[in-house]
C-alpha cells in the first residue's frame, strides 16, 4: 500500500476534474447547477478515500524498518549541467514522494482534519449558489496540501506550497462579488509570494551548495557538517527558507494576510486558515531540521520570530469584536508557539503543537461558523450572548477546543504548549520563555473573553434595536464533525505525553519516539547523526542533547514550569471570568482609562496601514513615475528621433526648394531671359531683317572706315 | 511520402504562401470561402509541423556534418555567395511548431472579429506566417534577413489597416523602428561576411560557417553591438521597448497574438542563434550589461505593467518583464538557464497568447479595452473566467504550469553561475511582481460586483472561442507537468553554445558527479 502514496494526493484531484468538470459543463451547456449531493458526494468521497489510505500507508509504514518510502513517478526537470559546489552536476528533478513519520502524521491530520470539515461544509454551505464550485476548490487545497507533505524534494514540496497559496487565494476570494473578498485574496496571495521568493531563493542556495534538491540526498550531505559558527551558508539558506515560512505560515512581518483571510467562508478559515496550510512552514522547517539545526544563527530568528509574533498577535486578539478575528490572531499566535519550539530546536514538540491545534482550532472556527450560521452571518460578539441555550452542542464542543488551547491541565493545549514552554526554558531561552509564557495567559483571556461574550450574559441587540430570529443549533452533519474534534481536542495530547508524567507511569512519549528517524540533529561533536530514516534510537537520543536528559533536578525545574503555566493560564480564566461575567462594566471602564491603548489594539496596531504606506502605495507611484518616465524619455526619444527627422527633411525640403531647385530654376530663368531677348531678333518679318542687313553692313562699314 | 518528409521544411513554410495566393484569386464577396481558406492552410500547416518533432531524431534527416535536420541546401545568387540554405535544430523545431500552432489559433479567431477587408486580411495573415516560419529555418544570413523583412510588410499593414484609433501611429512606428534596428543588424552581417571572405577567400552568407569563424575580438565587439540594436528592438529590450505597448494596443488580436507569440522570439532567438554562438567573447564582455538590461526589463516591465489603466498595454509590459526573464537565461550562457530561456519563449508564446486573445473576447464583446470598465465578470463568463485563471497562473509562473519550469530552470541556471548570483537573486523579485500586477488586472476585470448594464449582456465563450484555447491549455499543463518533451530536444544545441562561450572546461568535471549519498563531501568552511 505505501507504494499507492501518490494516491493520495492524486484522489483530490480526481474530484477536482470530475466537479470541475462536469460543473462547469452543467453550469455553461445545460444552464443549471450542479445537483449538490452529487458534488459533495464526489468531493468527501475522494477526500474519504484518501484518509483510508492515508491511515492504512501509516500503519504499513510502523512496521517498517527504516521508516521510509520513496515514489519516483518520473523525472520532471531533465538535468542540464551546472556547477555547484560539488562541482558540474546536473539539475536533475524526480516527481517523487516520500513517506516517512513526519509526513505520515502529516497526511494524517491533513485528510483527517480535511474530511471533518468537508462533511461540515455540507451544511454550512448547502444554501450557497456556488455549492460544486466551493467543493471543487476545496478538494484542489488537498491536492495541494497532500502534495506539499509528501513531496520528495524542495521542487515538488513548491507545487504544494504555491498550490495551496492558490487555493487559499481562490476560496478567501469564493465570494467574489464582494470586493473586500478579492482584496484579501490578492493580499493573501502576494504577501505569500514574497515569503515564496525566499523560498525559492533558498532551494537555489541548496542546489549550488548540495548539488541536489532532494531531500533525502541534500540532508545526508548536509548532516555530515557541523554546527555552523557565525553567518555560513547554512544560516544563510535557512533564513531564505524561514522568509518562506513567515509568509505561509503567517509570522511576523508577514502575518498581515491571514486575519483578511477570514473574508473566506468559515470552513475555509478552519481548514486551510488554522489547521493545515499555515502550518506548511512548521512543516517545512521540521523537514529541513537537518539544516536549521546547524545554523544556530537562524535558530535565534525563528525563536525570537515565533515568540515575538505568539505575545504581538495574542495582544490583538484581546480587544477584537469580530469572532473569527478573534480566532485568526489567536492562530497567529499559536503558530509563533510551534516557531519557538523549532527554533529552539525542539523539532518535535512544534509537530506535537501542529497536531493538537490543528484539532482544537478547526473545531473551534467550525463551532464559531456554527454560530455565525445560526445568527445569520452576524460576527460581532458584542451583538451575541447568551447563545449556550439555543446552541448547547456547539457550546459544549467549544469548550472542549477553549480548554484545550487555554492549556487547562490533561487537555491537548496543554501538553503540547507546555511541552514549548518547558524546551524554551530548559535550553536557556529565558526571555524567549517568558513572552511566551505571557502569552500563554493572553490566550486563555482571549478565549474564555470569546466564550463568555458569545454564550453567557444576555442576548444583545443589534444596531437596528431588534433581536435576531430565534437561533437554532446547526444540523447534524455540522454537529457531527464539532463532536469528532472536541474528542480530538481532549485525547490528542495523550500520544505524546511529557517524560515528567509519561515516565513515572511508564509511559513512553510515543510521538517523540516516532518521529525521532527524520531529525538529523547534529550530534555531539557534528557527526554521527543518523542517517534520514534509519531507526537508530541510541544516537538520536544523543541527538537531543542537553534538552531532553532528565535529571531530577531538570524534572523538579520542569515541575516547577508547569505550575507557572497552569498559574499563567488561571490568571487570564480569571480576569476574563472578572471581565465579562462578574462585573461586565469593568472592560468599558478600563476602555475608558485607556482609549489610546484600546484603539491601537482595535486597529491591529496600524501594521496595514503602515504597509500600505510603506510599500504598497510607493510600489504603485513608482509604477506611475516609470510610467511616465516611459512616455516621456525614452518613448520620447523615440518620438524626438522621429519629429527631428521630420523637422531636419523640412529643412532638406526648404533647401531643396530654394538652393537645389532654385539653381535648376535659376538656370532656366535666366535662360528664359535670355531667350526672351533672343525672341526680338526672331521676329519673322522680312523688312525688319532686311532693315537689320542694311544696318549691320552700315555698322561693319562705319567701323572698317574708322579702324582703317 | 518520399516528396514530403525530404522537403518537409519547404512544405511548412511555404503551405501558407500556397493559401495566400489561393486566396487572391476568389472574389472579395465569397468571405465564407476566404476564411475557410485561411482556417484550412493554417490548420493543415500546423498539421503537416508536427512531422518535424515526431521524426526529429530519425537519422534519415540528420545533416551529419551540422546535426541540423531535414535540411535543403541550393545556390540561389552565386555571384555573391547566397544559398538557399534552410535546416532546423531543437530551438528552431519548438518554435516552428509554436508559429504554425498560433498561426493556426489567430486565424481561427479572427473569424467574427473582422468585419472589413476580410480577403486582404487573410491574405496578410497568411504572408507573415511564410517570413515566420522562414526566419526561424534560414541558415543562410541573407535569407533569413530575407525572411526577417519580409515579415514586417504584413504586419505593418495588419496594424495599419485593421488596428485601433491610432493605428497608423502604431504601424509606423512598429516598422521604421524594427526597419532602423535591421538596417544595423546587416551592417552587422556584411562585417561578417566580408571578414569571412578575407580569412577565407570565399563570399558565403552561411551561419554555421560563420560560427566557425573565431573573429578578433575588436570585430565581435562592433559585430555585437550592430545584433544587439537589432534584436534588442524586436525582443523588445530596455529601452527600445516602447513600440511594443503602441503595437499591442493597436493592432487587432490575432496581430497582438502573433506579435507577442512568434514575432518577439525572433530578436531572442537572433541572440541565441547568432550572438551567442558567433561571438562568445563579445558575449562574455558584454554580459553585465545584459544582465543588467534584463533586470531593468523585468522590474521596470512589471511594475509600469501595475500601472497601466489600458488591458492590452498591460499585458504588452508584461512581456516586457517576461521577455527580460527570457533574455536573463539566455545571457547566463549554462545549458539550464538556456534550456529555461528558450522554453520561456514558447511559455510566453502561450500564456501571452492567449491572454491577448482573452482581451479580443471581451473586446469582441464590449469594444473597450479600459480594466475600469469590466468587473465582476464572473458572473456570467465561469468558462472565460476559469480560462483566464489559468492563464494568468501560467504567466505568474504557478508550479505544474508552464511558466514556472522556465521561470526555475532560467532562476537556476543563472544563479548558479558564481559571478551572476546576484543579478538571479534581483530577479526573483519579478515572480512578486508579476503576482501582483496579474491578480490586481484579474481583480479588476473578473471579481467585485457587476455592476455596468453593459456587461450583463455579456455572453460566455462560443466553442469556437473555447477551441482556440484548447491547445495552449494542454499545452500548458503539459510543459509545466513533463517538460521531458520538448526540453530533450534543446540538450544538444544548448550544450554546444554553451561550449562556444564558457569553453569545453564547462563540462569537464561531470565524469565526475557528485558522490552518492552518505558519503563524505567536503565540509562547509565559511
Amino acid at each position: 500500500m505505501v507504494n499507492l502514496i501518490w494516491l493520495i494526493p492524486l484522489l483530490p484531484l480526481l474530484g477536482v476534474l470530475i466537479n470541475g468538470g462536469i460543473g462547469l459543463f452543467t453550469n455553461c451547456v445545460l444552464g443549471k447547477k450542479l445537483n449538490k449531493i452529487f458534488a459533495h458526494s464526489v468531493g468527501i468521497g475522494v477526500v474519504a478515500l484518501s484518509f483510508l489510505l492515508s491511515a492504512g500507508c501509516f500503519f504499513e509504514l510502523l512496521g517498517m524498518s527504516p521508516r521510509l518510502v520513496e515514489v519516483v513517478l518520473f523525472q520532471w526537470i531533465p538535468g542540464g549541467t551546472l556547477s555547484t559546489a560539488l562541482g558540474p552536476n546536473p539539475l536533475s528533478v524526480d516527481w517523487s514522494y516520500q513517506l516517512d513519520p513526519l509526513s505520515s502524521v502529516m497526511i494524517l491530520v491533513v485528510t483527517g482534519v480535511g474530511l471533518l470539515i468537508h462533511i461540515y461544509s455540507t451544511g454550512y454551505m448547502w444554501d450557497d449558489s456556488g455549492y460544486y464550485r466551493f467543493f471543487t476548490y476545496l478538494n484542489l487545497f488537498m491536492c495541494a496540501m497532500l502534495t506539499l507533505v509528501l513531496a520528495g524534494n524542495f521542487l515538488v514540496m513548491f507545487v504544494g506550497w504555491e498550490g495551496v497559496g492558490l487555493c487559499s487565494y481562490l476560496l478567501i476570494g469564493f465570494y467574489f462579488h464582494k470586493k473586500s473578498a478579492g482584496d484579501a485574496g490578492k493580499k493573501a496571495f502576494i504577501v505569500n509570494r514574497i515569503g515564496d521568493a525566499g523560498f525559492m531563493l533558498g532551494m537555489m542556495l541548496t542546489f549550488v551548495n548540495f548539488g541536489s534538491l532532494d531531500f533525502t540526498d541534500v540532508f545526508s550531505r548536509v548532516a555530515h557538517l557541523p554546527v555552523e559558527t557565525g553567518f555560513g551558508i547554512l544560516s544563510l539558506i535557512t533564513l531564505c527558507l524561514f522568509i518562506g515560512a513567515t509568509g505561509k505560515s503567517a509570522q511576523i512581518p508577514l502575518y498581515v494576510w491571514l486575519p483578511d483571510a477570514m473574508e473566506g467562508p468559515t470552513p475555509v478559515s478552519a481548514l486551510i486558515h488554522a489547521a493545515t496550510m499555515v502550518t506548511a512552514g512548521v512543516y517545512m522547517v521540521t523537514r529541513c531540521n537537518a539544516m536549521f539545526s546547524r545554523a544556530p544563527e537562524t535558530m535565534l530568528v525563528v525563536a525570537a520570530v515565533g515568540a515575538l509574533t505568539a505575545l504581538f498577535a495574542a495582544t490583538i486578539g484581546l480587544v477584537q469584536r469580530d469572532i473569527k478575528r478573534v480566532l485568526a490572531y489567536s492562530t497567529v499566535s499559536q503558530l509563533g508557539y510551534m516557531f519557538v519550539a523549532l527554533g529552539v530546536g525542539a523539532f518535535t514538540a512544534g509537530i506535537f503543537h501542529l497536531m493538537t491545534h490543528a484539532f482544537f482550532k478547526a473545531l473551534l472556527f467550525l463551532g464559531a461558523g456554527s454560530v455565525i450560521h445560526a445568527m445569520h452571518h452576524e460576527q460581532d460578539m458584542l451583538r451575541m450572548g447568551g447563545l449556550s441555550k439555543h446552541l448547547p452542542w456547539t457550546c459544549r464542543t467549544m469548550w472542549m477546543g477553549t480548554l484545550a488551547i487555554a492549556g487547562v491541565p490533561m487537555f491537548s493545549g496543554f501538553f503540547s504548549k507546555d511541552e514549548i514552554l518547558w524546551k524554551a526554558f530548559s535550553s536557556g531561552h529565558t526571555l524567549i520563555w517568558a513572552m511566551v509564557w505571557l502569552g500563554a495567559g493572553l490566550t486563555a483571556f482571549y478565549m474564555f473573553r470569546l466564550m463568555f461574550l458569545t454564550f453567557y450574559g444576555e442576548a444583545r441587540k443589534d444596531p437596528h434595536g431588534h433581536h435576531h430570529h430565534h437561533p437554532h443549533e446547526s444540523p447534524k452533519n455540522m454537529v457531527l464533525p464539532l463532536v469528532v474534534l472536541a474528542v480530538l481536542s481532549v485525547i490528542g495530547g495523550y500520544v505524546g505525553l511529557p517524560a515528567m508524567i509519561g515516565e513515572p507511569l511508564g509511559i513512553a512519549n510515543h510521538f517523540e519516539h516516532y518521529l525521532d528517524p527524520v531529525l538529523q540533529l547534529p550530534g555531539e561533536g557534528g557527526h554521527a547523526a543518523p542517517v534520514h530514516g534509519e531507526v537508530a534510537p541510541a544516537p538520536a537520543e544523543a541527538g537531543h542533547g542537553e534538552a531532553t536528559k532528565h535529571t531530577a533536578h531538570s524534572a523538579a525545574m520542569e515541575w516547577l514550569i508547569t505550575l507557572l503555566s497552569i498559574a499563567m493560564a488561571g490568571t487570564g480564566i480569571y480576569t476574563a471570568y472578572i471581565f465579562y461575567i462578574k462585573n461586565t462594566a469593568l472592560p468599558d471602564r478600563l476602555m475608558a482609562l485607556w482609549p489610546r491603548t484600546y484603539q491601537l489594539l482595535l486597529e491591529k496596531y496600524r501594521i496595514d496601514e503602515l504597509y500600505d504606506a510603506l510599500f504598497v502605495n510607493r510600489a504603485k507611484d513608482l509604477g506611475n513615475l516609470l510610467r511616465r518616465f516611459d512616455n516621456v524619455f525614452v518613448d520620447g526619444a523615440v518620438n524626438g528621433t522621429a519629429s527631428f527627422t521630420l523637422s531636419t527633411s523640412g529643412l532638406s525640403r526648404l533647401f531643396d526648394k530654394h538652393v537645389v531647385d532654385g539653381l535648376v530654376n535659376l538656370f532656366g530663368i535666366v535662360s528664359l531671359r535670355l531667350s526672351a531677348l533672343n525672341r526680338y531678333i526672331q521676329t519673322g518679318l522680312l523688312q525688319r531683317y532686311a532693315s537689320a542687313i542694311i544696318f549691320g553692313l552700315l555698322l561693319i562699314s562705319i567701323i572698317y572706315a574708322f579702324l582703317s | 511520402m518520399d516528396f514530403f518528409m525530404p522537403s518537409i521544411l519547404n512544405w511548412v513554410c511555404y503551405l501558407p504562401l500556397a493559401g495566400f495566393f489561393l486566396i487572391l484569386f476568389v472574389p472579395k464577396e465569397k468571405q465564407a470561402l476566404v476564411k475557410w481558406i485561411a482556417n484550412v492552410t493554417t490548420a493543415a500547416g500546423f498539421l503537416i509541423s508536427l512531422p518535424l518533432i515526431l521524426s526529429f531524431n530519425d537519422p534519415a534527416y540528420i545533416d551529419k556534418a551540422t546535426g541540423f535536420r531535414f535540411v535543403l541546401k541550393a545556390p540561389w545568387i552565386p555571384s555573391i555567395g547566397v544559398q538557399y540554405y534552410i535546416g532546423i535544430d531543437g530551438i528552431s523545431m519548438l518554435l516552428t511548431l509554436l508559429t504554425t500552432l498560433l498561426g493556426f489559433i489567430a486565424v481561427l479567431s479572427s473569424w467574427s472579429a473582422i468585419t472589413v477587408r476580410i480577403k486582404e486580411y487573410y491574405a496578410f495573415l497568411l504572408l507573415l506566417q511564410v517570413g515566420m516560419i522562414g526566419v526561424f529555418m534560414s541558415l543562410d544570413f541573407f535569407l533569413f534577413y530575407v525572411f526577417w523583412e519580409v515579415m514586417l510588410v504584413p504586419m505593418y499593414f495588419l496594424i495599419g489597416v485593421w488596428g485601433g484609433p491610432r493605428k497608423l501611429y502604431a504601424a509606423i512606428k512598429f516598422f521604421l523602428y524594427t526597419l532602423a534596428g535591421s538596417v544595423l543588424m546587416l551592417l552587422g552581417i556584411l562585417a561578417l561576411y566580408f571578414y569571412q571572405h578575407s580569412v577565407s577567400g570565399i563570399y558565403s552568407f552561411d551561419v554555421l560557417e560563420m560560427q566557425k569563424l573565431g573573429l578578433p575580438h575588436n570585430l565581435q565587439w562592433w559585430v555585437f553591438l550592430a545584433f544587439f540594436v537589432g534584436f534588442a528592438i524586436k525582443v523588445p529590450m530596455f529601452p527600445f521597448h516602447t513600440w511594443l505597448p503602441d503595437a499591442h494596443v493597436e493592432a487587432p488580436t490575432a496581430g497582438s497574438v502573433i506579435l507577442a507569440g512568434v514575432l518577439l522570439k525572433m530578436g531572442t532567438y537572433g541572440f541565441v542563434r547568432f550572438s551567442l554562438p558567433i561571438l562568445p567573447e563579445a558575449t562574455k564582455e558584454f554580459l553585465p550589461m545584459m544582465m543588467v538590461l534584463c533586470l531593468i526589463g523585468i522590474v521596470y516591465g512589471a511594475l509600469v505593467a501595475m500601472v497601466q489603466k489600458d488591458w492590452k498595454s498591460l499585458v504588452a509590459y508584461s512581456s516586457v518583464s517576461h521577455l527580460g526573464f527570457c533574455m536573463l537565461g539566455v545571457f547566463a550562457a549554462t545549458p539550464v538557464g538556456l534550456q529555461g530561456g528558450i522554453l520561456q519563449m514558447i511559455n510566453h508564446g502561450i500564456s501571452t497568447g492567449a491572454l491577448f486573445l482573452l482581451v479580443g473576447n471581451v473586446y469582441e464583446r464590449r469594444h473597450t479595452r479600459m480594466i475600469s470598465e469590466y468587473g465582476g465578470l464572473s458572473h456570467h463568463m465561469p468558462v472565460y473566467a476559469t480560462i483566464f485563471l489559468i492563464m494568468t497562473l501560467s504567466s505568474i509562473g504557478m508550479p505544474a504550469l508552464n511558466g514556472f519550469i522556465g521561470e526555475f530552470m532560467i532562476l537556476q541556471g543563472t544563479f548558479a553561475q558564481p559571478d551572476l548570483r546576484l543579478y538571479a537573486g534581483i530577479a526573483v523579485s519579478g515572480i512578486v511582481l508579476g503576482a501582483a500586477y496579474m491578480l490586481w488586472l484579474y481583480q479588476r476585470v473578473m471579481f467585485g460586483p457587476l455592476d455596468k448594464e453593459e456587461n450583463k449582456a455579456m455572453k460566455d465563450l462560443n466553442l469556437r472561442e473555447i477551441a482556440t484555447y484548447v491547445p495552449l491549455i494542454i499545452l500548458a499543463f503539459w510543459i509545466g507537468l513533463y517538460p521531458r518533451t520538448f526540453l530533450q530536444y534543446l540538450d544538444q544545441p544548448v550544450n554546444q553554445i554553451v561550449e562556444r562561450v564558457r569553453g569545453k572546461a564547462y563540462f569537464q568535471a561531470v565524469q565526475n558527479p557528485v558522490p552518492p549519498a552518505g558519503a563524505v563531501v567536503r565540509s562547509n568552511q565559511h
